[in-house]
């Protein structure tokens, strides 16, 4: 026995191992569903009795049509669940469903060994599958936080959890309310309106000065480099308490504390070296000959910066700029510090919120400001590729 | 080894070592006359011109970067500077005491005994100056940090110090009603022109109302009121602290009792001064003098002590006197628990010593983060790194997601997950995996923050790992395996060597990043939860004392420089990766 595969003996062992794997996940997805209801052990045999059905079907009579045996699989369950628990249970129930006949198919068909060469021991299949759980686990840990968000700012009550009726997939269960109330409410969107003219401006500072620096700083002649570079990537290094703590000191000192020019100069400060770091690594490819190929033909430098320099590392410019803009849009700390109640930002406005527990609406403005990241990521990624094409280097 | 040059003439020397020409030497010199024979264009040595020219280049590169560096250096750089001085700084003691301080030299907090008389006096000038001027309860408050008690304590001795010297005021209007008028003080110890000067302020002032601020005009004493020393003293205090603080002029306002008494003291002194003043005020001073003995002494001493009897404590005398220089290590250690008493540095009574379990929690907590980090980190990174690039760019996408959403968000979605009525709960219990009763407590404590943070800096560990482990070829590990190692062998011996840069960037990154956050612990670390920036934030926004908030940031920030320097040494803040 030791020296067969596991292959091997899942050839000689039938449908039955694969039968045996899916009733047990049947009989953990039972149950749950059991205890929702209040019975746990006839929810565990029921869904014991379904895996083992679907893993049979599978190797059986529907082993050709994945499709069809999947379906089947879904519509059995969500008619259960709609028998049991309503429109929710359906959908819960069509979601297991989904899952057991995924599993059976997947038993029955050895996908499982699916990228593993074919003398794999049994041992190692059970790592290899248990390893891919561990960092599916992992993604969800990293995803799923931001993804209950979503739903929740849906809430029609001004809970910050799922209420029954929402679980019910009852329509009264959700609503706009929040985000009516985000569009609505002065102080959201005093907030969000100083948000706007505060970032803006500090992006621009900080990309204006930064792009002239990266490209003094890329000049191969510059002297004190590791000084100057260690200077201006500071902001970045030094936690934000002190940052904070040492403007507020220094900016009360020269009447800048609880202006809106100190938040917009603290910002531009905060955002610089993102810009630097961005920037400075666009020109790291950039052809030096041609702007000496256009100071010959004729071009001033200042021509020669704009016409040629400039569309060429625009990408990482813009990149530079969209990391400055998140940061000041983002930030919270030194905001904290150095604005006064005038200046209250959307971050800040959230801070409160949460320390004292206000309303909800945190969670509308946290899926509008998720919505925002993923826009800013597709961005910054088609970026990345352009630079990479106007490199010549293959995009991935 | 050592001794190369006793040797010297024995060994036989390298062939660049000769001191006689070789033909390396012609080829040399043929080399430096050419050069120094080529011109440029415009007749110049070409050596020259090319000099010139580097150093237009260097002085371009410098421009460029110049207004960028003006601008970190004072929005950033100078706050930094401002903070790292702010921990030290101490000037409050000597600016409000000046003369208490000067006083205090000559006394010894080791004797054990009460200061004499001169330091009560002094004391008593300082404090009405201070009275005036509301700064004697700022001192209180700063004060109080070393010792509790000396703020009410001050707060005590400003409401009754003013009273000190009346009974010397009464006695001398008794004596001479003039003495109560503001004109006789003034035409006795000012010049005329300071008078005219400072009629015209007053009216100026008047008429400014609400927003004058022009300063008084100088304070000039007359010739004769040098015989007064004390008195002259204390009145162009009193002119001047009325006329800035609240733009009185001193030809309006009755002098404090202080002026009175300075003036008994020094007619005690020098009964002659008298004879240095003309007219009226000669005239005057001498009945002055005649009726001194009638006129009933203060002594400032019993004053204070009937104000409140701790001024005849050393501690509290002591405790100003330790404090008296301009810069003060006391804030560096109340931030170790220490504290700087009249007898030296002492610890800090039991139950108020935080600031190092509060340091030990940052790092003890900041090390559990770094942990996880590396736990969840390793094997999403190994997994990215070793998928075909199409599949590994949709899996990127989960890591960098969390990445670029706002850390208000990350941290208001775990709240929502982690508290007792929250999602997690909610959904253990109707599992009924938990009892409604018994639902988890998983905020507000070390855990939350754990867990809370460990998210939000997971993306920072698995970035730098991502890219190590891209560059580990697949082949070593085949190669490994095929001479028999088994999988676990061959990761242990082959594969996790490899990856270690990564574990270490990775973790310097998070540590840093951990041991310097602020709102995440704020919202989901409750009390025990905290890390030191959090106290930081609480001295500076709640308790004030923004000079202990200063050095608990400056210890904070030499920590976070030593790991930069470490990272910089291992990895080059070069390499700094954003996000792919």
């Amino acid at each position: 026995m030791a020296d067969l595969t596991a292959a091997e003996i899942a050839d000689r062992s039938g449908p039955g191992f694969a039968i045996g794997i899916t009733a047990l996940a049947g009989a953990l997805f039972g149950y749950i569903a059991g205890n929702t209801l209040g019975a746990g052990l006839i929810g565990t045999l029921v869904g014991a009795v379904l895996g083992a059905g679907f893993a049979w079907v599978a190797a059986g009579p529907l082993s050709g049509s994945r499709a069809g045996g999947r379906w089947a699989a879904i519509a059995l369950c969500a008619l259960l669940g709609l028998v049991f628990g309503g429109i929710g249970g359906a959908v819960g129930g069509a979601v297991i469903g989904a899952v057991l006949g995924w599993i059976a198919y997947w038993m029955v068909r050895t996908d499982y060994r699916k990228g593993l060469p074919p003398y794999a021991t049994a041992g190692q299949v059970l790592w290899h599958n248990a390893f891919l759980f561990i960092c599916g686990f992992i993604f969800f840990f990293l995803i799923a936080p931001i993804a209950v968000v979503i739903p929740l700012s849906f809430n029609a009550e001004s809970f910050f959890t799922f209420t029954p009726e929402m679980l019910a997939l009852d329509p009264e269960g959700y609503s706009l309310r929040h985000y009516r109330d985000f569009f609505t409410n002065a102080d959201w969107q005093q907030a969000m309106w100083n948000s706007l003219k505060i970032a803006p401006v500090a992006t621009l500072l900080a990309v204006g000065f930064g792009t002239l620096a990266a490209i003094g700083l890329s000049q191969s002649h510059i002297p004190f480099r590791q000084v100057i570079m260690a200077i201006l990537i500071s902001p970045m290094i030094v936690p934000l308490i002190i940052s904070a703590a040492g403007m507020y000191f220094f900016y009360s000192r020269i009447g800048l504390q609880g202006t809106y020019w100190g938040i917009v100069l603290a910002h531009a400060a905060l955002g610089i070296p993102f810009v630097i770091i961005t920037v400075t690594a666009t020109l790291v490819g950039f052809d030096r000959s041609l702007t000496r190929a256009s100071a010959n033909l004729g071009a001033d430098p200042v021509t020669t910066f704009f016409k040629v320099q400039m569309p060429l590392i625009l990408p990482g410019v813009i990149s530079g700029g969209l990391f400055a803009f998140i940061t000041s849009f983002d930030e919270v700390v030194v905001v904290l510090f150095v604005g006064s109640a005038g200046q209250k930002t959307l971050p800040w406005q959230m801070f409160i919120g949460l320390r004292e527990q206000i309303s909800p609406t945190i969670l509308a403005v946290a899926t509008i400001l998720v919505t925002i990241s993923i826009l800013l990521l597709t961005t910054l990624e088609l970026l990345r590729r352009r630079s990479e094409r106007l490199r010549g280097m293959s995009p991935g | 080894m050592t001794d190369t040059r006793q040797t010297e003439g024995t060994v036989p020397l390298g062939p660049d070592q000769f001191t006689g020409p070789t033909p390396d030497n012609a080829l040399r010199d043929a080399d430096r006359d050419a050069k120094a024979s080529m011109v440029a264009a415009d007749g110049t040595p070409l050596k020259a011109s090319l000099a010139r020219s580097l150093r237009r280049q260097k002085l371009r590169a410098l421009m460029l970067v110049a207004p960028l560096l003006i601008f970190v250096l004072v929005t950033f750089i100078a706050p930094i500077a401002d903070m790292l001085f702010r921990s030290v700084q101490n000037e409050i003691v000597v600016d409000t005491l000046p003369r208490t301080v000067a006083a205090l030299q000559d006394w010894d907090y080791e004797s054990g005994e009460v200061p004499g008389p001169a330091v009560f006096d002094a004391m008593t000038r300082d404090m009405m100056v201070a009275v005036e001027r509301k700064e004697h309860t700022r001192l209180g408050s700063r004060l109080n940090y070393e010792l509790t008690g000396i703020s009410s304590l001050l707060r005590q001795t400003g409401r009754d110090v003013e009273d000190i010297g009346e009974v010397q005021l009464d006695a001398m209007v008794g004596l001479d009603p003039a003495w109560e008028e503001p004109a006789t003080w003034a035409g006795m110890l000012t010049t005329p022109d300071y008078r005219e000067a400072a009629a015209e302020w007053a009216i100026r002032a008047d008429e400014g109302g609400r927003l004058f601020d022009e300063p008084p005009p100088r304070m000039e004493l007359a010739e004769a009121a040098q015989a007064l020393p004390l008195t002259a003293d204390a009145y162009t205090d009193f002119a001047r602290t009325i006329g800035t603080e609240s733009q009185d002029s001193a030809l309006e306002e009755e002098p404090w009792p202080l002026v009175y008494m300075s003036l008994v003291q020094d007619l005690r002194q020098f009964p002659a001064a008298a004879d240095a003043f003309e007219g009226d005020d000669g005239a005057r001073l001498a009945a002055l003098v005649e009726a001194l003995p009638t006129i009933p002494e203060v002594d400032t001493r019993a004053a204070f002590l009937e104000i409140d009897e701790e001024w005849a404590d050393p501690q509290v005398w002591g405790t100003i006197k330790a404090f008296s220089p301009p810069y003060t290590p006391g804030y560096f250690l109340s931030a170790a628990d220490l504290t700087l008493t009249p007898d030296g540095v002492e610890a800090m009574p039991e139950d108020e010593r935080i600031y190092r379990t509060l340091f030990l929690r940052t790092i003890f907590m900041s090390l559990a983060i770094t942990f996880s980090c590396i736990l969840l980190g390793y094997p999403v990174a190994w997994l990215l790194a070793n998928l075909p690039a199409r599949q590994a760019n949709v899996l990127m996408i989960l890591v960098l997601l969390p990445f670029w959403t706002s850390l208000l968000v990350r941290t208001s979605a775990w709240k929502v997950l982690l508290q007792q009525q929250g999602v997690i709960n909610d959904i253990l219990v109707w599992l009924g995996l938990v009892g409604d009763a018994n639902r988890l407590v998983m905020i507000n404590n070390v855990t939350g923050t754990i867990i809370a943070m460990t998210h939000i800096l997971l993306p920072f560990m698995i970035l730098p790992l991502y890219s190590v482990m891209k560059t580990i070829p697949p082949s070593y590990v085949r190669a490994a395996k095929s001479l028999g190692a088994t999988d676990f062998t061959a990761f242990r011996r082959v594969y996790f060597p490899q990856s270690v840069p990564g574990i270490g960037a990775g973790s310097i990154l998070v540590f840093i990043l951990a041991i310097g956050y602020y709102i995440t612990p704020e919202i989901v670390g409750g009390t025990k939860g905290v890390f030191i920036s959090n106290r930081i934030a609480y001295h500076i926004s709640t308790s004030l004392n923004w000079g202990l908030a200063a050095a608990l940031g400056s210890i904070l920030l030499v920590a976070v420089l030593i790991l930069y320097w470490a990272y910089d040494r291992i990895i080059g803040i070069d390499n700094v990766k954003l996000g792919g």
